[in-house]
């Protein structure tokens, strides 16, 4: 308690300390008292934060999520230590089956190389193109949602329409098309899914940007002056993050789907082994040796899952509305 | 003002508010693949290994690929006006032609998947809904998530290795009998059977996303004081569920449906490239690989109008399902 305290007059120290000049030549008593309570009020989104972490820690299946997705993340942080040299080069014998040969636990394929260390690999790949490509089309999104439901009117207008344009394009048809105009790498790919998926982030924040705009407290903050941009990001946006949290999960998940689908049709990076490009050249030798298309999905399937249950963890810790128990 | 004429109205509207999005679209993807390094005369010569430069400019001046963007642009837009999509390079017939030879297939393939999924989706979704919070629900709950995962093309050769490499129930691919005679009954059961393996693979993802939303439309609707009125009446629980609940809950996942037809089309390049069957995703990406570009415009303009038609069939379904919509716009 006392602590808090003590932080709180800190703050306050500091915000009376970086009022410009001219502010302090004023003795009217109440001037600083938005700015106090601001201060004051800024400590309350940290404990509303943690009974949303006990609620979504105590989700067994959102655990199980973040398991799996740490090993994932530790296969990807450990490939180049556990699999030294390329997963692309040939090892041993071709078609050693799983459990044929201790050196290879998941067999060979038909070029003799390590399915293993290829998974293994793999996984660097799934997880840069995840994340890097929501973290484009989260930011590029929330820019684009943002300004059109703060601002409406014609910008709005405007914005909708592309959006629209965008949505109404078949997603992975339009993806095919950016990936082979660019000349598939890993940048491409990760820029062409951002492309593709901003658009569903650009709509939930303007919507959520639409009705917070209305609420009192931005109201407040309008008639304190302050600026569009303050107000967009330090009053409207960190609540209308709950929503775009739970999507974010879920479009790592939707990035990691499209990645391996485009590997899979032969427009991935050439050079980086992936999941999608091992289920694209084991599927000729399905008949034979079906071990090859199985296990990169495997892999692909349960980190997916993994993304999609803490998702729904979330889902649940966020939005209490939906929650599975009513 | 009548029912009919309201639906109209609404249809009108619809339509006028396409059209700009439409010639967005176009313009959009037209600029978009002149970004394209090569074009139609590349990719032949290629193929044929060898081309003298006389010969492709011969090409390019043939389909006007010498001339400046905004004529290209100009020449395609008046030839949309008068309602052709162009020449193609490559397969030396107009695009409606070629894209006519394949849509069928995929209207059909997309259409048998999106009722499966609808259906299992609904079922699955009620059985969640009617024991929410029990072992029936969790279980579905998991089942759909892991749908949700499963990547399409996968699945797909999964089911291949399931069905027609262990078991040998169905065929792996291509969509009937080659030099078939059969007619009537015969045939259509023929074409099913072709078809099972290709629409359960692309159904699966939205069976989950149809499951869950299902759930959460009945859960909602569920509380609402005209059902508890309605089963004050004396209206039996399966009625309750059917003609009250499921009925009012069909209008999210309508809306969502309308939504995943473009998404489907996506899903259809994947799964037509496993079962090698011959539709409009797989034209796409061939003719993404051939810089084939008037057919990949034809079929990203083809299937943005899908989308838009889809859209409007649904206001149209929820103008039906649910009279109050509709009545004040």
């Amino acid at each position: 308690m006392t602590t808090e305290a003590g932080t709180l007059g800190l703050q306050i120290e500091r915000r009376i300390a970086d009022v410009p000049q001219p502010a302090q030549e004023h003795d009217w008593s109440n001037l600083r008292a938005p700015d106090a309570r601001s201060a004051a009020s800024a400590s309350v989104p940290v404990r509303a934060g943690r009974r949303e972490l006990r609620i979504f820690l105590t989700n067994p299946n959102a655990l199980f999520g973040i398991a799996f997705l740490l090993l994932v993340v530790a296969a990807a942080a450990f490939a180049p230590v556990l699999f030294p040299g390329d997963p692309l080069g040939m090892v041993g014998k071709p078609f050693l089956w799983p459990g044929q040969e201790a050196a290879f636990p998941l067999g060979t394929d038909s070029m003799g190389r390590n399915v293993l260390a290829g998974i293994v690999h793999g996984a660097r790949i799934s997880l840069f193109v995840g994340i890097a490509a929501t973290a484009l089309g989260l930011g590029f999104g929330i820019v684009i949602g943002a300004v059109a439901g703060y601002f409406g009117g014609w910008v709005d207008d405007l914005l909708v329409r592309l959006i629209e344009i965008f949505q109404t394009l078949p997603n992975f048809v339009l993806l095919v098309v950016l990936v082979a105009i660019a000349q598939p790498s890993a940048l491409t790919v990760t820029v062409a899914i951002a492309i593709v998926s901003w658009p569903m982030v650009a709509r939930l924040t303007r919507a959520e940007f639409r009705s917070i705009r209305e609420k009192d407290y931005v109201e407040a903050a309008r008639s304190l002056g302050y600026g569009h941009a303050r107000i967009i990001f330090r009053e409207i946006l960190p609540n209308a993050l709950p929503p775009l949290i739970v999507t974010s999960s879920v479009m790592v998940a939707s990035a990691i789907l499209m990645e391996s689908a485009l590997s899979f049709m032969g427009l991935g990076d050439p050079n980086v082994v992936s999941w999608g490009s091992m289920i694209g050249s084991g599927r000729e030798m399905i008949r034979t040796a079906w071990y090859l298309t199985a296990l990169p999905g495997i892999a692909i399937v349960f980190t997916v899952l993994s993304l999609n249950l803490i998702g729904d963890g979330l889902n649940d810790a966020l939005n209490p509305r939906f929650s599975e128990e009513r | 003002m009548t029912r009919a004429g309201q639906m109209g109205r609404a249809l009108r509207r619809t339509l006028l508010q396409a059209i700009p999005t439409t010639l967005g679209i176009v313009i959009l993807n037209f600029f978009l693949l002149q970004l394209a390094p090569g074009d139609a005369a590349d990719a032949l010569a290629a193929e044929a290994g060898s081309a003298t430069a006389e010969s492709m400019a011969a090409i390019r001046e043939r389909f006007g690929l010498d001339n400046p963007v905004l004529v290209q642009l100009f020449d395609y837009l008046n030839n949309l006006a008068h309602f052709s999509l162009g020449f193609s390079p490559r397969y030396g017939v107009p695009v409606a032609e070629l894209i006519g030879q394949r849509l069928p297939g995929t209207l059909m393939l997309m259409g048998t998947a999106l009722a499966i999924a609808i259906l299992i989706g609904l079922t699955l979704g009620a059985i969640m809904a009617t024991f929410s919070g029990r072992l029936p629900d969790r279980l579905i709950s998991i089942l759909s998530l892991l749908f949700y995962s499963i990547p399409g093309f996968w699945i797909g050769l999964m089911l291949i290795l399931l069905f027609s490499v262990a078991l040998g129930w169905l065929p792996s691919g291509g969509a009937g009998t080659i030099g078939s005679t059969r007619t009537g009954l015969a045939a259509f059961l023929d074409t099913a059977r072709y078809m099972v393996l290709p629409a359960t693979s692309l159904a699966l993802f939205y069976v989950a996303i149809y499951a869950r939303l299902t759930r959460a439309a009945m859960l909602e609707v569920k509380s609402q004081d005209f059902v508890r009125t309605a089963r004050a009446k004396g209206v039996t629980p399966f009625f309750v569920t059917t003609r009250h609940v499921l009925r009012n809950a069909l209008i999210p996942i309508t809306t969502m449906a309308g939504m995943h037809i473009g998404s489907m089309l996506g899903g259809a390049v994947v799964v037509e490239t496993v079962y090698s069957w011959p539709g409009l995703g797989r034209l796409a990406f061939e003719a993404v690989m051939g810089r084939d570009f008037t057919v990949l415009l034809g079929i990203l303009l083809l299937s943005s109008l899908l989308v838009i038609i889809a859209n409007a069939a649904v206001d149209l379904l929820h103008a039906w399902l649910d009279p109050r919509i509709g009545a004040h716009s």
